[in-house]
C-alpha cells in the first residue's frame, strides 16, 4: 500500500544542511496498522509527510497504492491526497466552523451535493460518537473529542490510508486508550491502512501489528510488533521496549544471585498457545535439574500472550543442555545470559 | 455662549462628506488592499504559492508608500489625481490619495491577520488536497475573519484621520470645517463640535468593529 525506496530528505537553509532522512526503505501492506516510533528529531514526522507528499523526497521513490508519487502532476497529487486522511497532534480543526462544517470540509472541497454531505457527515459523527455535538464549535470540546472530530474529518473522503502524526501525544492515558480503540475500529470496519507516528511504545503495543524504529533519519529496526517486543536488537529499541515491558532481571535479584559451578541463567521467551502450557513444570519433570524463576513477565500484544522469563537452571551440564533443547522443541526462544 | 457662523446644514454636509470619503476610499482600498495582503502571505517564503520575485517586488513597494505621511502623499500625487478625476480640489479629488494611502495599510493589516492563522490549519488543508484557492477561501479567510474585521476597523479609523487632513487642501468634510472655521477664523464652537463629531465617529466604528469581530469569533 505504501512503499519507500531509498528515500533521502535533506533541508538546506543558507549554508546549513540537515539530513532528515538517510535512505529509508519501507513497506506497509494493505490492512496494516504500521507504527513508526522514535525520539523527537528522529525524522518520523518527515517520513509520514512523504506519504501524502506534504514533503517531497530529495531522492528516492515514494509509492502509494501502486502510483509513484514522484511522477504525478500537482493536480494528480491533490487527487491522490483525497485517498489519504491525516490526523494531527493538535487536531488542526477550524475554530471558526462548527463540528459539522469541520467534518464536511473535504466533501465541500470535492463539490459534493448538499444532501450527500449531510448524510455522510452525520454517519461519520455517529461512528465517532459525536452526533449531538454537530452544532458545537471546537473550543467547546475536550481534547479527545477534538481528535474524534479530526478522525471523522479524515474519513470523510473515504480514504484508503489514514496517517496519524502523534495523534495521541496531547491526550491523557485514558483518552489515548479510547482514541486507539477508535483507530482499531477504523482499521477493521473500513479496512483502512493506518500509519501511526509516535514516541510512546504503549501506543504501538496497543494497536500496531508492525513497527519501525527510527533514529537519526534511519530505520534501525523493523518487524512485527511481537518480534520486536520479544527480541529488541538495537539499544534504542531496547529502551523503548523497556518503557512498556519489564524484561530484565531486577538488580536486587542479580546481586543475590549465587553463581555456582553447575548452574546457568537463561532468558526464555514463550508466546501464543505455548504460553498457556506448564512448560517449566514439564522440563523439571523430564530432566534431573532444579529451576529457579528469577524473573517473569507476561504481556499481551496483538491479542497474543508474550511471556519472558529468566530461569536459573542447576544440574549436570548435559541435563541443562537437554533441558534447553526441550524448551526449544516446545517452541520457546532460549538464550543463555552471560553477565 | 459661542458665536459661530456655521449652520447646522454645514455640519450635516461636512459629516456626509466625511462619511462619503471614508466609505468610498475604504471600499476601493479594501478591494485593492485585501488581495494584496493575501498575495503577501501566499507568495512569501514558505507560503502556499511561494514566489520570490513577486514577493520581493511587492513587499518594498508597500513599504515605500506606507512610509509617506498622508499629507505629503496627497500633495505629491496631485498631477495623478488631476489626471484621474480632472481636478485636485473637492471630495472626489481627496478620494484618490486616500485610496493610495489606505490600500497598502490594509494590505499590511490583512497580512498580519492571515499570518496569525495556525499553520497546522494550512497543513490540514494541504493534506486534504485543497487547491491554493480553496486553502485561501475555505481555510485562511474564515479562520482570520474576526481578526480581519478588527483590521478593517483600524483602517477605517486611520482613514477618518486622513480625511481630516484632506480638509486642508479643500477636500471637504469635517476636517475642512475645523481648518477653515475653527482654525483660520478662531471659531471655537466649530472646533469643539468637529472634535466631538470625530470622536463620536471613531467610537461608533470601533465598538461596531469589536462587536462584529466577537461575533465572528463565536465568543
Amino acid at each position: 500500500m505504501i512503499e519507500m525506496k531509498s528515500v533521502y530528505k535533506t533541508y538546506k537553509r543558507k549554508d546549513v544542511t540537515t539530513e532528515a532522512l538517510k535512505g529509508i526503505d519501507l513497506k506497509v501492506e494493505e490492512g496494516d496498522i504500521f507504527g513508526v516510533i522514535g525520539y523527537s528529531g528522529a525524522g518520523k514526522s518527515t517520513l509520514v509527510r512523504l506519504v501524502n507528499y506534504l514533503e517531497r523526497p530529495t531522492d528516492g521513490e515514494v509509492i502509494v497504492d501502486g502510483q509513484v508519487l514522484n511522477h504525478l502532476s500537482d493536480s494528480q497529487l491533490r487527487a491522490m491526497k483525497k485517498q489519504i486522511g491525516m490526523i494531527f497532534q493538535h487536531f488542526n480543526l477550524l475554530e471558526s466552523k462548527t463540528i459539522f462544517d469541520n467534518v464536511a470540509i473535504p466533501l465541500v472541497l470535492a463539490k459534493k451535493p448538499k444532501e450527500e454531505i449531510k448524510q455522510r457527515v452525520m454517519e461519520l459523527l455517529d461512528f465517532v460518537g459525536l452526533r449531538e455535538k454537530a452544532k458545537s464549535y471546537p473550543r467547546e470540546l475536550s481534547g479527545g473529542q477534538k481528535q474524534r472530530v479530526g478522525i471523522a474529518r479524515a474519513l470523510a473522503s473515504n480514504p484508503k490510508i489514514l496517517l496519524c502524526d502523534e495523534a495521541t501525544s496531547a491526550l491523557d492515558p485514558q483518552t489515548t486508550q479510547s482514541i486507539l480503540q477508535l483507530l482499531k475500529r477504523v482499521n477493521q470496519e473500513y479496512n483502512i491502512t493506518i500509519m501511526i507516528i509516535t514516541h510512546e511504545m504503549s501506543v504501538i503495543q496497543e494497536v500496531c501489528n508492525r513497527v519501525a524504529v527510527m533514529e537519526a533519519g534511519e530505520i534501525i529496526e523493523e518487524g512485527s510488533v511481537l518480534d520486536v517486543f520479544g527480541h529488541p536488537k538495537h539499544p534504542t529499541t531496547k529502551n523503548f521496549v523497556k518503557t512498556v515491558i519489564h524484561n530484565s532481571i531486577p538488580e536486587s535479584v542479580k546481586r543475590s544471585l549465587k553463581k555456582t559451578g553447575n548452574s546457568k541463567v537463561f532468558r526464555v521467551e514463550v508466546k501464543g498457545e505455548v504460553a498457556s502450557e506448564p512448560i517449566v513444570h514439564q522440563v523439571m519433570k523430564a530432566h534431573d535439574i532444579e529451576v529457579n524463576i528469577l524473573f517473569a513477565n507476561m504481556t499481551e500484544i496483538q491479542e497474543t500472550t508474550l511471556v519472558i522469563m529468566y530461569l536459573q537452571i542447576a544440574g549436570e551440564a548435559s541435563a541443562i543442555e537437554k533441558t534447553v533443547q526441550l524448551l526449544k522443541d516446545k517452541g520457546a526462544g532460549v538464550e543463555e545470559v552471560v553477565e | 455662549m459661542f458665536e459661530t457662523v456655521i449652520t447646522l446644514d454645514q455640519f450635516l454636509q461636512a459629516s456626509i462628506d466625511t462619511l462619503y470619503m471614508v466609505g468610498m476610499s475604504l471600499l476601493i482600498g479594501s478591494l485593492v488592499g485585501i488581495p494584496l495582503g493575501i498575495a503577501l502571505v501566499v507568495t512569501r517564503p514558505g507560503g502556499i504559492l511561494e514566489n520570490k520575485i513577486f514577493y520581493s517586488i511587492l513587499n518594498p513597494i508597500i513599504n515605500i508608500v506606507r512610509s509617506l505621511p498622508f499629507i505629503i502623499l496627497m500633495v505629491a500625487i496631485i498631477p495623478f489625481t488631476r489626471m484621474i478625476v480632472g481636478t485636485s480640489i473637492g471630495t472626489n479629488a481627496a478620494i484618490v490619495p486616500l485610496i493610495i494611502f489606505i490600500s497598502p495599510f490594509i494590505a499590511r493589516l490583512v497580512e498580519n491577520s492571515l499570518l496569525e492563522v495556525n499553520p497546522g490549519i494550512i497543513e490540514a488543508a494541504e493534506s486534504m488536497g485543497a487547491t491554493p484557492f480553496q486553502i485561501i477561501w475555505h481555510f485562511l479567510l474564515p479562520e482570520a475573519f474576526g481578526s480581519l474585521i478588527l483590521s478593517i476597523t483600524t483602517a477605517t479609523i486611520g482613514l477618518i484621520g486622513a480625511t481630516a487632513m484632506a480638509g486642508t487642501v479643500g477636500g471637504g468634510g469635517v476636517g475642512d470645517l475645523a481648518i477653515v472655521y475653527g482654525y483660520q477664523r478662531f471659531d471655537t464652537f466649530a472646533m469643539v463640535t468637529t472634535v466631538i463629531i470625530l470622536v463620536i465617529f471613531v467610537q461608533i466604528i470601533q465598538s461596531t468593529g469589536n462587536a462584529l469581530a466577537r461575533k465572528a469569533r463565536k465568543e
